[in-house]
């Protein structure tokens, strides 16, 4: 992976072109967009660009999006959950060509950042619907860096098919962990009756998840970041090792 | 969307023209609740007109930031004094 150019000289930092070279559906509202932008400086697990769309009229709006996969050359994935009334994440999500440009700003963000290649700790992962994005780029970073550190992934979802990512998080192994829960409807057999997130749903609660104090990055809803970050924090993770981020 | 917002984390970019270094690692010390934190932390509404970015332990105004054509206008802390600087 290459390591992110300073900031400051990185051919990002204002709004450049990308391509979008293909769309494939998450679920079936969302979907993993994959750009080029020429000259990417590399970016970090966690991070994430603006997007920016101008119409014909001159009007131009821009939002965030998560990078889902650590970099790969040119190439940028960016997962897009629509928004109801959305003035960006519609278009993206359903209507720009492929092989349209837009306009990206990034790698954006040294804050929600997991650097594989200086992890010692144990990595826990707390994802809302969507959430998952950044979560994935950091398991994905994880596979690809050959890190050793146990990672636990717990993915809340409305029900089944709202669910991203399914077949690569199955495949998963040791020391890589996934453990979904279902708000409103599970599948045939889950033995956790749905519901929101729970204490015993964190990994302490159901075994061992590893030795040592874990790094925890929390992303979702708004919502579910707070309350996730409350039981976080009342299950005795130090406050200065949980790292959020939110949307609305 | 009354009360829905992004976090601190979204300064990222609109910042990334005005500042060299990353910002959302930058902490803040509130002067009003004494609350402190990353930049990250922050609540932030909008997008549009702009986003204005509050202390996550009292709502006081930790700064807003608003693009008007190839002018970014930041200001900091509370009403007073913006800065104006030239992005586009």
């Amino acid at each position: 992976m290459a390591a992110p150019a300073a900031r400051g000289s990185t051919p990002y930092q204002r709004w450049a072109r990308a391509t979008l070279l293909a769309r494939t559906p998450e679920t079936g509202t969302a979907r993993t967009l994959v750009l080029r932008a020429p000259g990417w400086p590399g970016h970090l697990p966690g991070q994430h660009i603006d997007i920016r769309l101008t119409a014909e009229d001159g009007y131009r709006a821009a939002r965030s999006y998560s990078l889902a996969a650590p970099g790969r050359g040119e190439h940028l994935e960016v997962g897009v959950q629509p928004v109801d009334d959305g003035e960006v994440s519609p278009y993206l999500a359903e209507d720009l060509p492929v092989g349209a440009d837009v306009e990206v700003r990034g790698p954006l963000g040294g804050w929600f950042v997991w650097r594989p290649e200086r992890a010692t700790a144990p990595l826990l992962l707390l994802a809302g619907g969507s959430g998952v994005v950044p979560l994935m780029a950091m398991l994905r970073g994880h596979r690809t860096s050959g890190a050793r550190v146990p990672a636990r992934l717990v993915y809340s979802v409305r029900d089944p098919a709202q669910l991203w990512y399914g077949s690569e998080l199955a495949a998963f192994a040791p020391p890589v962990s996934v453990r979904l829960l279902h708000t409103r409807a599970a599948p045939p057999g889950d033995p956790r009756p749905p519901g929101r997130i729970a204490s015993t749903d964190l990994p302490d609660a159901d075994g061992p998840f590893a030795p040592g104090v874990p790094d925890v990055f929390v992303c979702g809803p708004t919502g579910f970041v707070e309350y996730a970050a409350d039981l976080l924090l009342l299950a005795g993770h130090p406050a200065e090792r949980i790292r959020t981020e939110r949307f609305g | 969307m009354t009360d829905a917002y992004l976090d601190g984390n979204a300064l990222a970019g609109p910042l990334a023209p005005i500042l060299a270094v990353d910002p959302t690692t930058a902490w803040r010390h509130c002067p009003d609740c004494g609350v402190r934190g990353p930049l990250a932390g922050l609540r932030v509404y909008g997008p549009e007109p702009g986003l204005t970015a509050r202390c996550p332990g009292c709502e006081a105004i930790a700064l807003r930031i608003t693009t008007e054509g190839p002018f970014t206008w930041l200001s900091l802390g509370g009403p007073d004094g913006a800065f104006r600087f030239r992005t586009g």
